[in-house]
């Protein structure tokens, strides 16, 4: 079975005001930016009549801009935009580290920051990377606009809160309050291009007076079927020392904050072990092996 | 506010028409708007040296430069390059191969050559733009690019030695 183009019928909207209207006027319609996922599911023939919303006309919602709060990111900017913009190497480098990663050269020039939201991987390797920057989405609807933390943007795995007409125009990176002491993005898998992520983490690490660390966000993604923030190791760290001994406590906490499961990539224990780890190297105390 | 088209497309009076710059030739399609660009290099404008592999863009066989990007043909709708440049693995060679090509045979860096034109294609972006040769960075460059005969070594080799006929290091 093949995707048959004839069957298909293509909507351009070059503004955010048509994108609405004709969203509205066909609520089936697919939302298409870069096509790195649904076109890989029309070229199996799943997608055969249906009609396709081309998001990857409306320029105002290109680009990355500055402004005194942060860097609003339109959600057409691809992941290799990310991966060499100036301004987000220097303020959000584990972003652009994360776009760096993900799939192949192929795939950056391609794939949107938008699209990787909407499509709600529980294995994108942008998310823990904007969980920790705090990112906050700008969407648009017939209803109007709002804005929604990173957090809440995630359903479940491949779900979002997102309203059948609602689309996503860009996302919002605040600055940090001052620069991080620590920071870390790892992806684990297979093999650095092409596979999917076992797992990924991203850490933010603030320490104060005599190294007790003052804040710490450290987010995983592929351990659970949306990106999480490990509150609870996160809370448990805040004002102490980094330790072994509060590290090895914080460690075993991760498994409270995180679902991780058995699948045809890796195992619920790997998964499990490979955060604590990364967590473990990330506060300067030794990995461990598996149990 | 009026409605006018991106500066980047092309948007032609005939409905369902458009115009892509293939191998720096102005070319105009009518097909289906939702026809992927392969079959579109492929059958429409008989240029058959882009090859199809996985269909899910992760192989790379498929590659093509987009406005000078390596970008996956199979998984992308004609409609999306309207007004934009397309250069597919013909392009290299004019009337002789190009430097890169002989590299790649005097290394043997093909065997049964179904990869060969995207590997070629992800290769001549990295060594346009200056990339380096240090094989690492090649490596990674062209790690969206599958061989299954070569093991790649002779793919690099072949990369580097382009390079450094160019005068780069």
């Amino acid at each position: 079975m093949r995707g048959h183009p004839r069957s298909m019928k293509v909507l351009r909207p070059v503004d955010a005001d048509e994108a609405v209207r004709l969203f509205s006027q066909h609520p089936l319609a697919l939302p298409l930016a870069g096509g790195t996922d649904l076109m890989v599911s029309w070229n199996m023939g799943l997608l055969n009549d249906k009609t396709v919303l081309d998001l990857s006309e409306i320029r105002g919602w290109t680009g990355v801009k500055k402004t005194a709060a942060g860097l609003s990111v339109g959600s057409l900017a691809t992941h290799a935009e990310l991966r060499d913009h100036p301004e987000v190497r220097r303020s959000f480098p584990l972003l652009a580290q994360a776009c760096a990663e993900v799939g192949s050269v192929q795939i950056q020039n391609r794939g949107t920051i938008g699209g990787n939201l909407a499509n709600a991987s529980p294995a994108g390797d942008t998310f823990p990377a904007l969980a920790v920057y705090e990112a906050r989405v700008r969407t648009v609807s017939k209803h109007g606009r709002r804005v929604l933390p990173i957090l809440d943007l995630f359903a479940g795995v491949k779900k979002t809160v997102l309203a059948q007409n609602e689309l996503i125009e860009a996302v919002d990176l605040p600055f940090l309050p001052s620069r991080p002491d620590r920071q870390v993005f790892r992806k684990v898998g297979t093999r650095a291009a092409q596979a999917i992520s076992k797992a990924a983490a991203a850490g933010l690490l603030w320490l104060g007076k005599g190294g007790v660390v003052k804040e710490l966000r450290f987010s995983l993604g592929s351990v659970a079927p949306t990106v999480r923030r490990a509150k609870t190791a996160e809370a448990f760290l805040a004002g102490r020392k980094p330790t072994r001994r509060a590290v090895e406590e914080a460690a075993e906490l991760l498994a409270g904050d995180i679902s991780p499961i058995d699948d045809f990539r890796s195992t619920a224990e790997y998964r499990l072990a490979v955060c604590r780890n990364i967590l473990r190297s990330f506060l300067g105390a030794p990995p461990s092996g598996l149990p | 506010m009026k409605r006018r088209p991106a500066p980047h497309t092309t948007r032609l009076p005939r409905k369902g028409r458009l115009v892509i710059t293939v191998n720096g030739k102005k070319r105009s399609y009518a097909g289906p708007a939702f026809k992927r660009l392969i079959d579109v290099l492929r059958e429409d404008f008989g240029l058959t040296g882009t090859k199809e592999g996985c269909g899910e863009g992760e192989c790379g066989a498929c590659t093509v430069l987009l406005d000078g990007l390596p970008v996956a043909s199979c998984i992308i709708p004609v409609s999306q390059v309207s007004g934009r440049k397309v250069e597919t693995v013909e392009s290299l060679a004019n009337r002789s191969l190009s430097p890169l090509q002989r590299s790649f045979m005097e290394e043997a860096a093909a065997q049964c050559g179904i990869c060969t034109p995207g590997i070629l294609l992800t290769a001549w972006s990295w060594v346009k733009a200056g990339g380096s040769a240090d094989r690492d960075a090649i490596r990674r460059h062209l790690s969206g690019n599958l061989c299954r005969c070569t093991g790649y070594q002779s793919i690099v080799d072949a990369v580097v030695k382009t390079i450094k006929k160019r005068g780069g290091r």
